[in-house]
């Protein structure tokens, strides 16, 4: 589904304010005078942030962060641009979610690198566990499904990212395991999943062994 | 100065010219889609790509890329052939082949291309993409499938109409164009954007399915909806006016118009006088009748009225044929009561530089500082406005205004509503008066209705002190400027259809409206007074008069007309009056005869050179007789407090076509009064 | 192979904690004011001097980039800008260093900054990258705290701060003109050039925009000398020592700081374990990043890891990430998956790009079927040459590559798709 079509969609509350207007000020003040502009991401992102906190909005008893509509025009009057120069923005960038998702938003990766890694296996563990198809959210709002492209830790691969966090070195059974901790609202340990430090190879790191063995790595 | 090769043809040009614009200089036509030389250069079209050797060895876009030195530019190598081949395949590849359905079709920029570009079938065996339309208002139909996502429609709207409301959504292959929250474009240019679209994806939707351009027949012409004279094309088909289009005039409309002149023929068709009528003395009811009984009742009455108990107002559609012919008439009859100023507007006539726009509309391109003094631009002249706007989009100049607020396309300084601050503003010397001192090329425009006021003549005064105060009239600049809104009124006033003192319209007898149908003016006529209404439309006008005398709209004669300039313009016939519905110079020439004065010319042609022997600015078509600055108004007079107000409220409703047009009345409804439309449909 | 002393990056794995104190036993911040003292122009010509070539992808010398700005502030502030946007399937590198060693891209901001003579950085990392991010403001804040951001920097006697600003999800801002317009909260879409950045960047001020690992890189370069830089590398053109992020069907994947012009085969031997099945399972590898056209096994057995060998088998080194694929690899899946990353990334604004990508993604998931025609294999190219070299930004170029790479090696097995999906048809 094209973004923009949630803009005029039915879900969408008629109000939003922002309830830290500290965070609001401290973003704008980030940018010199005169470019308020640069902030509307960043207060997207709050937006979304926020309303993760205080939603949900629509039918899903509880639900995850996006962006309402009065959202996107509150901004365009905080930065004093036209609201459709929000709207643009909103619907171009992939991470703005425009409507109600799951509590926990799991996006998978399934460009070449985790591909070539069983990335497969992952979306079905989690399609197969969930019983939904990707781009779908669970009744109970906790889950959606969401693919994603290359979220850059092809070292690590398969791998997926968890609202803000980054599942690494993925196997179907460690997803399913994730899934049910988040059902517990227990959130797991983020990172890889197979026990390695970083980015080093799995085998033991080839360089900067010192330092590995310092740290017990080795 | 930058001199460069395009196929092997020299060519000096201005810094900074692209190579596009260089190209055209010499006569080599670079296809384009999304490049417009009167907006911003997005180069996302990529279909000027040209070859420029010793550069990259790929091809560049020669809408973004500037002339330089020694360049040698190549537009139709082997290279440049290839790569606008793909670029026209790939615009190709969604965009539907329905021109046989399209209203753009036979003056589409894309198939125009395709017949130089494109491939003989197409390579691309997958679905083709569909996308939704968007609701864009009663205007501007839209089939989004086929666009091409050139954004012209969207830069148009930020950069001339001065409304952010369109803009290009989603990314990639998804990327579409629209307003995204169900809503019409709140512009009064939006029309423009149907013809910048290369395509047919945003096209006339009073127009659609009506006719192909190419059995049209096409006269150029002048608009009436406002006095800026903006150049047009009118398109007819049979005696039936279809569509009008803008001409290019870089003086005055360059290549835009409103979508009041656009829009409102439709009301040319509608509550049409076509027949000539009398009020029966009796029954009060009107009578058909046909030509000859009604010039000879009617001349038979007028020869009952003294000279001085009759009068005659010219109204704000008329040409200077018919107003000069009215007022040959009235003369011969010794009646000196003549008035175009129907709007009861007093200001001083003796100084043409007093009442007409000096600087020429062309000036808000140099002005650095705008006065405005009670006017809405945007409402008495949108394509003037979009000038101004333009002037505050490049080069973020200062704009201030005296008057009532309004809901203006570009920042302003809101400094005062009464001529106490014009005064105020003449004295200080900071803030804006210091602003428009120490700009180069200030400007004051003033709205042509705030002289209708008692005080108007030294309200007049007032403004010839503020504008020599504050330095707008200097060496080489004009910058004192007053806009009128009535296409008739300049000529009116060339020729002197104006009393100096004006006279007691309640008082005459005899009042001959020539397209006069405000309610202003009607109201002020003695209730037993013998009323003549000469026009087109079956409005206020013709319901108070005695005598019904069907004239022509604009479109249906040859006229010349004078706009706020001063710059006469010529106007030509493109269809013929409905039934028996005359040109007006003929009407007043037959009466003329009937009252047995008849006026000295047969034929347009001898009309015109009478009218130019006496009156030499008709002579100058096109350009602008010279009018000296000097004082004007009553300086010493006093003026009230009373503050300015804006003359139109409702831009689609502001004449007799107007109020006859299906279109202006659902803009009306969509734009202006929404909340009575919700009202009214409940 | 090269050893731990010669290496910049000492806390790649994190195996410390990323934060100042530790950062400075790792040798950060470590006489930053007296390499300022030197004045820019030293550190230019130092920065020459290394060979450093921008760790970006596309190669561009990084002393010669920030000798583009102007010589002397004018009216509009120079500005820094750094790209994080790490969004290239097959690269994971910058967000080792902001995540493990984020001080050396501060410091090295506040010296590249310093050279030329902006006073205020900006970070652009990729929205997704919240953890990263969050160590990048820490470290940030730490900075500021002991004086090494702010009113005379670290003692150098000039002002500096960084900024960090988050991406959305948009791989095209890892385009530096579209960085810099999501930067200013647009779209992120690709400006024309000219202008360039240098004259008309962040906010129409003169703007430099450099890769994190390059930025990184530079307080070790100047403390230890661009000679000590250069000394390392195949040739004068290809120098020094660089994140190399192995992907794919190894054993092992890893990312390791190694010496430009390495092996390929001893890099993904020694580092990652080696391919998976041994050396000779090896099918292919995408060389450096999606956007460079894959190297089928017989090159990969001798080629160098740097930017002109690569370039002369028609490949590139790019964001050096390799994604190695092994003999079960459906290779045409493998690019027709990045054809769709590219279809999805398209920032829509340019036609070839935008109507392209989409030709491209559609024509080869027929062909991973080998529902086509064979002529269609040299359409699918004839497409690929029309956005390649049409469109303001490399995009259009980085989709029409890999597809240009499968067909230039794999060819046959395309065809062999093809006429057996044929056979089945028919079969049925």
């Amino acid at each position: 589904m094209k973004k923009s079509n949630a803009i005029n969609a039915s879900f969408q509350p008629d109000s939003f304010e922002f309830t830290d207007p500290k965070a609001v000020k401290e973003i704008i003040g980030r940018y010199p005078q005169g470019r308020e502009h640069s902030a509307i991401m960043p207060l997207l992102d709050l937006a979304q942030r926020q309303i993760a906190v205080t939603g949900p909005y629509g039918d899903l008893p509880i639900g995850g962060g996006w962006i309402t509509r009065a959202a996107m025009d509150k901004i365009a009057e905080i930065c004093g641009v036209a609201k459709i120069k929000i709207y643009e923005v909103a619907t171009f960038y992939s991470m703005y979610n425009l409507e109600p998702v799951g509590k926990y938003l799991i996006q998978l990766c399934t460009t070449t690198p985790c591909w070539l890694c069983n990335a497969n296996d992952i979306v079905k563990a989690c399609t197969d566990h969930l019983g939904i198809k990707i781009g779908q959210t669970t009744k109970d709002g906790y889950f959606t499904l969401m693919e994603v492209e290359c979220l850059g830790a092809c070292t690590n691969a398969p791998m997926i990212q968890m609202n803000d966090l980054y599942y690494e070195d993925l196997t179907g059974e460690k997803m399913i395991e994730i899934l049910e901790s988040l059902k517990k609202d227990i959130i797991p340990p983020h990172g890889p999943q197979n026990g390695r430090r970083g980015s080093m190879a799995i085998t033991g790191p080839t360089s900067l062994q010192e330092q590995a063995k310092k740290a017990g790595v080795l | 100065m930058p001199k460069l090769t395009i196929n092997n043809q020299e060519v000096d040009v201005a810094l900074g010219t692209s190579i596009i614009q260089a190209a055209e200089q010499i006569g080599i036509e670079i296809p384009r889609f999304c490049y417009h030389d009167r907006l911003t250069v997005p180069a996302n079209c990529r279909m000027c790509l040209v070859e420029v050797e010793g550069g990259p060895p790929k091809p560049v876009a020669s809408c973004a890329m500037a002339c330089g030195e020694g360049m040698v530019v190549k537009t139709d190598s082997p290279m440049v052939k290839k790569a606008r081949k793909g670029v026209m395949e790939m615009l190709l590849i969604n965009h539907p082949l329905d021109c046989p359905i399209c209203d753009q079709g036979g003056e589409c920029d894309l198939q125009d291309q395709a017949v130089a570009y494109g491939f003989d079938r197409s390579r691309y065996s997958e679905n083709k993409r569909a996308v939704k339309d968007k609701p864009l208002g009663p205007l501007i139909k839209t089939t989004m499938t086929r666009c091409i996502n050139c954004t012209r429609c969207v830069r148009f709207g930020e950069e001339v109409a001065g409304v952010t409301e369109l803009g290009q959504l989603n990314r990639g292959e998804d990327a579409e164009i629209g307003t995204f929250i169900a809503k019409a474009i709140s512009t009064e240019m939006s029309g423009n954007m149907i013809d910048i679209c290369p395509v047919g994806a945003l096209t006339s939707k009073p127009y659609a399915f009506k006719a192909r351009s190419w059995e049209l027949k096409k006269t150029e012409s002048i608009d009436v909806h406002d006095a800026l004279g903006c150049n047009i094309r009118v398109d007819s088909r049979g005696n039936e006016v279809l569509r009008i289009l803008p001409r290019l005039n870089e003086d005055i409309n360059e290549e835009w118009i409103d979508d009041r002149t656009r829009f409102a023929y439709d009301g040319l068709k509608k509550k049409r006088l076509d027949r000539p009528y009398i009020k029966d003395e009796v029954s009060k009811k009107l009578r058909a009748v046909e030509w000859p009984e009604a010039l000879s009742y009617l001349a038979d009455k007028m020869k009952t009225f003294k000279a001085n108990n009759m009068a005659a107002l010219a109204g704000d559609l008329c040409d200077a044929e018919s107003m000069f012919a009215l007022k040959g008439l009235m003369k011969s009859l010794g009646a000196d009561n003549l008035e175009c100023r129907v709007d009861g507007a007093q200001f001083d006539v003796t100084n043409k530089s007093g009442y007409r726009f000096n600087s020429g509309i062309a000036g808000v391109d140099e002005a650095d500082a705008i006065l405005l003094v009670g006017t809405n631009p945007r409402r008495e002249a949108a394509v003037l406005n979009a000038r101004i706007r333009r002037a505050f989009y490049e080069r973020n100049i200062a704009i201030a205004l005296i008057g009532e607020k309004m809901d203006a396309t570009f920042e302003y300084e809101h400094i005062g509503t009464s001529p106490q601050d014009i005064e105020k503003l003449s004295n200080a010397r900071t803030g804006f008066a210091k602003t428009l001192k120490e700009a180069k090329n200030p400007m004051i425009i003033v709205g042509a209705d705030v002289f209708a006021r008692e005080d108007g003549l030294a309200l007049h005064g007032l403004l010839y002190t503020a504008a020599e105060k504050l330095g707008v009239v200097k060496d080489g600049w004009n910058g004192f400027n007053v806009l009128h809104h009535a296409a008739s009124r300049m000529a009116a006033l060339e020729m002197g259809f104006t009393l100096t003192n004006p006279f007691d319209l309640g008082e005459m007898g005899f009042v001959y409206l020539l397209g006069v149908d405000n309610h202003q003016t009607l109201d002020n006529i003695h209730p037993h007074a013998f009323v003549v209404y000469q026009g087109h439309h079956g409005d206020a006008g013709a319901h108070r008069a005695d005598v019904i005398l069907p004239g022509a709209a604009y479109t249906e004669k040859s006229g010349l007309y004078m706009n706020t300039e001063g710059r006469v313009q010529r106007g030509r016939q493109a269809i013929d009056p409905p039934g028996q519905a005359r040109e007006d110079w003929t009407i007043i020439r037959a009466l003329s005869e009937e009252c047995g004065n008849a006026l000295p010319y047969n034929n347009l042609a001898q009309l015109r050179s009478a009218l130019t022997a006496q009156y030499t600015a008709f002579g100058m078509v096109d350009e602008i007789a010279p009018a000296a600055w000097g004082a004007f108004g009553d300086i010493k007079g006093t003026v009230t407090a009373k503050v300015f107000e804006n003359p139109i409220d409702n831009f689609y409703l502001t004449n007799v076509i107007t109020k006859a047009s299906a279109t202006m009345m659902k803009c009306s409804a969509e734009f202006v009064m929404p909340d009575e439309t919700l009202k009214a449909a409940e | 192979m090269l050893s731990d002393k010669d290496r910049i990056y000492t806390n790649l794995y994190g195996f410390e904690p990323f934060n100042l104190e530790y950062a400075k036993k790792r040798g950060d911040w470590d006489g930053t004011a007296a390499l300022i003292k030197k004045g820019r122009e030293w550190i230019i010509e130092e920065m020459k001097k290394s060979g450093l070539r921008g760790r970006g992808g596309a190669g561009f010398p990084t002393g010669l980039k920030w000798s583009f700005m102007p010589k002397e502030l004018k009216d509009k502030p120079h500005y820094l800008v750094i790209n994080a946007d790490e969004s290239e399937p097959g690269t994971c590198k910058d967000r080792e260093i902001m995540r493990h060693d984020p001080h050396k891209l501060i410091e090295g901001a506040l010296l590249a900054g310093f050279a030329m003579q902006a006073h205020h950085a900006f970070i652009y990392i990729r929205g997704e990258f919240v953890h990263e991010g969050s160590e990048v403001v820490q470290a940030i804040e730490e900075a500021r705290a002991a004086g090494l951001l702010g009113k005379n920097a670290a003692g150098s006697g000039w002002d500096f701060d960084v900024t960090l600003h988050r991406g959305a999800g948009a791989y095209i801002c890892g385009e530096e003109t579209a960085l810099l317009e999501s930067l200013e909260g647009k779209k992120g879409q690709p400006r024309n050039k000219p202008p360039f950045p240098a004259m008309a960047g962040l906010y129409s001020a003169p703007t430099t925009i450099n890769n994190v690992e390059t930025i990184a890189s530079v307080p070790t370069i100047l403390r230890r000398g661009g000679s000590w830089f250069a000394s390392f590398g195949k040739d004068e053109k290809n120098t020094g020592t660089k994140l190399f992020c192995i992907s794919g069907h190894v054993n092992s994947p890893c990312v390791v700081e190694e010496e430009m012009g390495i092996r390929m085969k001893d890099l993904i031997e020694k580092h990652a374990g080696g391919v998976r099945g041994g050396w000779d399972n090896l099918k292919a590898v995408i060389p450096g990043g999606s956007s460079c056209p894959l190297l089928p096994a017989e090159i990969c057995d001798t080629v160098l890891m740097d930017f002109d060998s690569l370039r002369e088998v028609q490949s590139g080194l790019g964001t050096a990430g390799l994604i190695v694929m092994d003999k079960s690899t459906d290779i045409i899946y493998a690019i027709a998956r990045l054809s769709y990353f590219y279809k999805h990334e398209s920032c829509g604004q340019c036609t070839p790009c935008r109507e392209g990508t989409g030709w491209l993604w559609r024509v080869m998931t027929r062909m991973v079927k080998g529902d086509a025609e064979l002529e269609e294999i040299d359409m699918l190219l004839d497409v690929t040459k029309e956005i390649e070299g049409h469109t303001i930004c490399a995009h259009g170029d980085a989709s029409a590559w890999p597809i240009q790479g499968l067909m230039r090696h794999f060819r046959p097995e395309v065809e062999a798709r093809i006429l057996a999906y044929r056979k089945a048809k028919k079969a049925a």
